[in-house]
């Protein structure tokens, strides 16, 4: 307070003052830009490698290319699988107005579900680098797509992308699904079995028959470019590129016509028709009814009519000729002689008296015959053209599983031999083991005396049973079933020797054309029981099978017209042609057929269809252009 | 050997020439340093743009004749109309409240007749301090509580203006140019430990005053990571850039968080993310040298001037000039928020370099219109 009053100031101190605040300010100074450079040494020495990761993370961009999927062929050049051009609607998050914006104003123009919403919700949420578009429907329709493009120049940050598609030509007629089998969507556990990047770009992945088993192949490998981009995601210098492998186009053996014919066949039944070219193992045709499009996956399937499929009491989706299992019932007779001569329980001479039925022990159960009177004497000749249960129960009754179990096991029987397709089932070749692991119980021999006739325990799929008899008809020199024929130009190779020759040595060789003999006497002898085959200008070796699907009690008769559809017998047919040089054996399966007639005449159909080119006009349209 | 040069260099600086030009020829040459330099790196952060370094350039020579015009000035006649120009400064910032035209939503020009525009409180930089060392001019120091008082009320009048524009940085730049005068005056240190301790509580209240976007500034600063996309974005791509560069850097242009676009505002106030990631560490060092170069001199004209105006004048405005500098490469390198303050001499743009260049033709006026000891 007294300072106000003094008269005269002390310059000199002030100065003093002044000058001391500006030594501290200058300490400040020097104080602050110690911390920048501090900072500066933090960020460009002690930081340096994560900087500069996070610099070429920026900068360089690895853009994939997806290469052309390889195109499938039917063993004519039919393509029935193929590559088309579709147009995708996408969006880049950082040019549109705003997600509402988005919403609305695309769903005046097309048809945009809920669910292809969520998927773009879900993307968006995911990790993508700045301005990287994200789809949101794919497959335009021509309209769609038109009504798109007239309207781009109002849609700011919306694009649509041109990718090439799969396409069935033939999806529609439903035959091809499961054999050829779709490709769809990836999804994130798709992503686990494969290489990610490799993926990044594709739209498709191979998920079921040969477009899945031979997913990497038919794939390719994918370019990939190397860029420089800016921070818009613009690429401004392309730094290095490897250009993509296109896939492998893939020939198969099967015979589209054939194929599609066989399944036209089937009618209304469900079932199963599988034919081997025996000369190689190459499957003619792998029918299992009733299929359904394939084009619906990879359209992306609405949940509607997946449910649909998969709640359909026919069972679209499961695959009869690599899954079903079904009872061979007598189809298996020919095996069972083989079996018998094999191991000495059973010759040619030897005669039989085949009454109505057979009992193990006198007084026991009767195991009963078709033939309610029996056949009389017989010997193993008469026993398969007549197909005579009693023979073969006594048989298998004698011979107890152990040998019929290994020497079914020779043909294929309770193991997958099929070489190139995903999820065949290796049916039921029972055995002691077996019957032990499973229902802690031992083997009795009316276990054996089921088996003997193709009931009972034992399991096959079609597949199996069409190996088995390719093995037959190639006198025991047979190969294993396999799809494809060349893969991208060269013949298809297998994994160690299992696509090679698997040859049956029985002890006495001759066996091997008595039995075809006594087959093709199935269809030329007046009592037997594929006789309806008859007329045909090659010969034919078969047999027919009528599979139980339910258990008739001791006493009880069968009455088709008593019983509901679902339970009438399966219907069987195995048969080759022509007998002396086989060119393709057979074996088809009508479930609840009633019997073998059914099968038979398709197998007749089949067979003058191949073997004299006897097709229908309207299948020429698969009909190629090799032939 | 080296003492010769260091003295034959002294006497050249003050040989009685530059004292008659009134140019200080060591400010000069720091300050033409830094203005190389700083070209240099422009014609990298605008993608090679010779046009934009030209246009700098010009503005560099428009600057320069401001700076020598102003120190042809001696120093009682700006102390003279300091009050006068502060009230009409004033007079002006309420116009540009009632008749301001702008962009962005804020309000910061006055439209002059033939297409001109001119921003006030960019002058209010130069002015507040020249009002504030007035008022100290004839005042004994240190200043008394009710003085204190006055000169905060004077320092908020302009302040609050300039914040409802709005502009909050250059209201805050201002405000410290003159708190700087009140510092050098000797405000005692009672009140500075006092500010220490409510400044917590006076940002809570200005938080309270913010406009969105500015709280988005401070809380993107806490946590850039936040939004890495939005407003995030800025720093982390700035920082990676500084990160990238290293101790020497990638190269004059051939840095790619600047040509490839990743670093935003490459030319304006990042410009400094781009000579980081260009020349380095080295070259941020130089650059912090030269900027250290210009404001020891600056402090040394200060410490010798003659009276207190033109003590206070030169030392705030020197002192100013270094905040410029510190908060643009500490926002620049995340460790202040997200300010608009340009890289005074280096950043494109045209009003900061002439009131920047006017307070160096100050400092030149304080120092060269000594009378000769």
């Amino acid at each position: 307070m007294s300072r106000r009053h003094q008269n005269f100031r002390n310059y000199r101190k002030e100065k003093t003052l002044t000058q001391s605040r500006i030594i501290i300010a200058g300490l400040l100074v020097l104080l602050l830009a110690g911390v920048l450079m501090a900072r500066l040494f933090y960020l460009q020495v002690v930081q340096y490698k994560l900087y500069q990761t996070k610099s070429d993370e920026n900068r360089v961009m690895l853009v994939t290319m997806p290469p052309p999927r390889g195109l499938i062929y039917d063993r004519n050049g039919v393509v029935l699988a193929d590559n088309r051009p579709i147009h995708s609607l996408t969006v880049t998050p950082e040019r549109i107005k705003s997600l509402p914006w988005l919403k609305k104003t695309l769903s005046g123009m097309i048809d945009i579900s809920q669910d292809e919403w969520d998927q773009f919700d879900e993307k968006l949420k995911e990790y993508r680098r700045p301005y990287q578009s994200i789809t949101l429907k794919s497959q335009l329709t021509d309209a769609q797509w038109a009504r798109i493009a007239v309207n781009l120049y109002k849609l700011d940050g919306v694009q649509v992308e041109a990718q090439l598609t799969r396409y069935y030509p033939y999806g529609k007629d439903k035959a091809f699904a499961h054999s050829i089998g779709y490709v769809g969507r990836i999804t994130s556990k798709d992503l686990e079995r494969v290489d990610k990047q490799a993926y990044q770009g594709a739209l498709f992945i191979g998920k079921t028959g040969v477009e899945g088993y031979y997913e990497s192949t038919l794939f390719g490998k994918a370019g990939i470019k190397k860029v420089e981009v800016n921070a818009r995601g613009r690429i401004m210098e392309e730094l290095s590129q490897v250009n993509p492998v296109p896939g492998k186009n893939i020939h198969l053996y099967m015979d589209a016509r054939l194929q599609q014919y066989a399944y036209d066949l089937m009618g209304d039944y469900k079932g199963s028709v599988v034919a081997i070219d025996p000369n190689t193992g190459g499957i003619l045709a792998l029918v299992s009814k009733p299929g359904f499009d394939p084009n619906l996956f990879v359209r992306g399937i609405s949940y509607k009519n997946y449910s649909t499929l998969r709640n359909s009491k026919e069972l679209p989706l499961f695959n009869r000729a690599l899954r079903g299992g079904y009872p061979p019932a007598s189809t298996i007779k020919p095996f069972m002689a083989l079996a018998g001569l094999e191991y000495g329980f059973s010759s040619w001479t030897e005669r039989y008296f085949a009454r109505g039925y057979y009992q193990i022990n006198p007084g026991g159960r009767r195991y009963r015959d078709w033939k309610r009177g029996g056949h009389g004497w017989i010997n193993l000749q008469r026993a398969i053209i007549e197909s005579v249960d009693t023979y073969f129960y006594q048989l298998a009754n004698k011979m107890g599983v152990t040998p019929i179990h290994d020497f079914l096991s020779r043909f294929g029987f309770g193991k997958s031999t099929l070489l190139d397709l995903d999820g065949a089932s290796v049916g039921l070749l029972p055995s002691k083991e077996w019957k032990r692991a499973k229902y802690n119980q031992p083997w009795y021999p009316g276990d054996s005396v089921n088996i003997g006739i193709g009931q009972g325990f034992m399991v096959a799929t079609p597949i199996q049973m069409a190996t088995a008899v390719s093995a037959i008809a190639a006198r025991g020199h047979y190969y294993y079933p396999r799809m494809a024929r060349t893969i991208g130009g060269k013949p298809a190779t297998f994994q160690g020797d299992s696509g090679g020759v698997h040859n049956i040595i029985l002890k006495d060789q001759s066996n091997w054309e008595k039995i075809v003999t006594a087959m093709s006497k199935v269809i030329t002898d007046p009592k037997g029981t594929g006789r309806r085959l008859q007329g045909t200008d090659y010969t034919i070796a078969g047999k027919t099978g009528t599979g139980q699907v339910f258990s008739l009690q001791d006493g009880e008769e069968y009455e088709a017209d008593k019983l509901v559809k679902r339970l009438h017998d399966h219907g069987l047919f195995i048969a080759f042609a022509p007998v002396e040089k086989p060119k393709i054996a057979i074996f088809a399966i009508f479930e609840n057929g009633g019997g073998a007639a059914l099968p038979a005449d398709l197998t007749k159909k089949i067979f003058d269809a191949y073997i004299d080119g006897k097709y229908p006009k309207r299948y020429d349209y698969l009909k190629g252009k090799n032939q | 050997m080296t003492d010769n040069v260091y003295k034959r260099a002294l006497t050249f600086a003050n040989a009685r020439l530059w004292k008659l030009i009134h140019v200080d020829i060591l400010l000069l040459g720091a300050l033409l340093l830094l203005m190389a330099g700083g070209l240099v790196v422009l014609y990298s952060a605008s993608g090679e743009d010779m046009a934009m370094v030209e246009r700098q350039g010009v503005r560099f020579c428009i600057g320069m004749g401001v700076c020598l015009g102003l120190a042809q000035l001696p120093p009682k006649y700006m102390r003279r109309a300091s009050p006068a120009l502060f009230v009409f400064l004033v007079l002006l910032l309420i116009g540009v409240l009632l008749f301001g035209v702008g962009a962005k939503g804020a309000q910061r020009w006055l439209a002059l007749p033939g297409g001109l525009r001119f921003q006030p409180s960019e002058i209010m930089k130069i002015l507040m301090p020249m009002m504030i060392a007035w008022y100290f001019s004839d005042r004994q120091l240190p200043p008394t509580f009710k003085e204190v008082l006055s000169v905060l009320a004077l320092i908020l009048i302009p302040v609050v203006m300039i914040a409802k524009q709005p502009d909050l940085g250059t209201a805050l730049l201002v405000a410290v140019s003159g708190i700087f005068v009140l510092f050098l005056a000797g405000l005692g240190w009672r009140y500075i430990v006092s500010a220490a301790v409510l400044a917590p509580a006076a940002g809570y209240a200005l938080w309270h005053f913010m406009h969105d976007y500015q709280r988005q500034r401070v809380l993107t600063f806490l946590n850039p990571e936040s939004d890495p996309l939005g407003s995030g974005w800025n720093i982390i791509q700035s920082k990676t850039a500084i990160g990238s560069g290293g101790l020497y850097g990638k190269g004059w242009l051939e840095g790619t968080q600047a040509q490839l676009n990743f670093l935003p505002e490459s030319h304006t106030d990042f410009i400094v993310a781009v000579l980081g990631e260009e020349f380095g560490m080295l070259g941020c060092g130089i650059l912090i040298f030269s900027y250290l170069l210009v404001i020891s001199r600056g402090l040394y004209i200060a410490g010798t001037a003659e009276d207190n105006y033109a003590r206070l004048l030169a030392g705030s405005l020197t002192l100013t000039f270094f905040v410029y500098m510190f908060v643009n490469i500490g926002m620049v390198s995340g460790i202040l928020p997200v300010v608009g303050v340009p890289l005074p001499l280096v950043s494109y743009g045209g009003t900061s370099i002439i009131t920047i260049m006017a307070t160096f033709g100050i400092l030149m006026s304080v120092q060269t219109h000594k009378r000769a000891r």
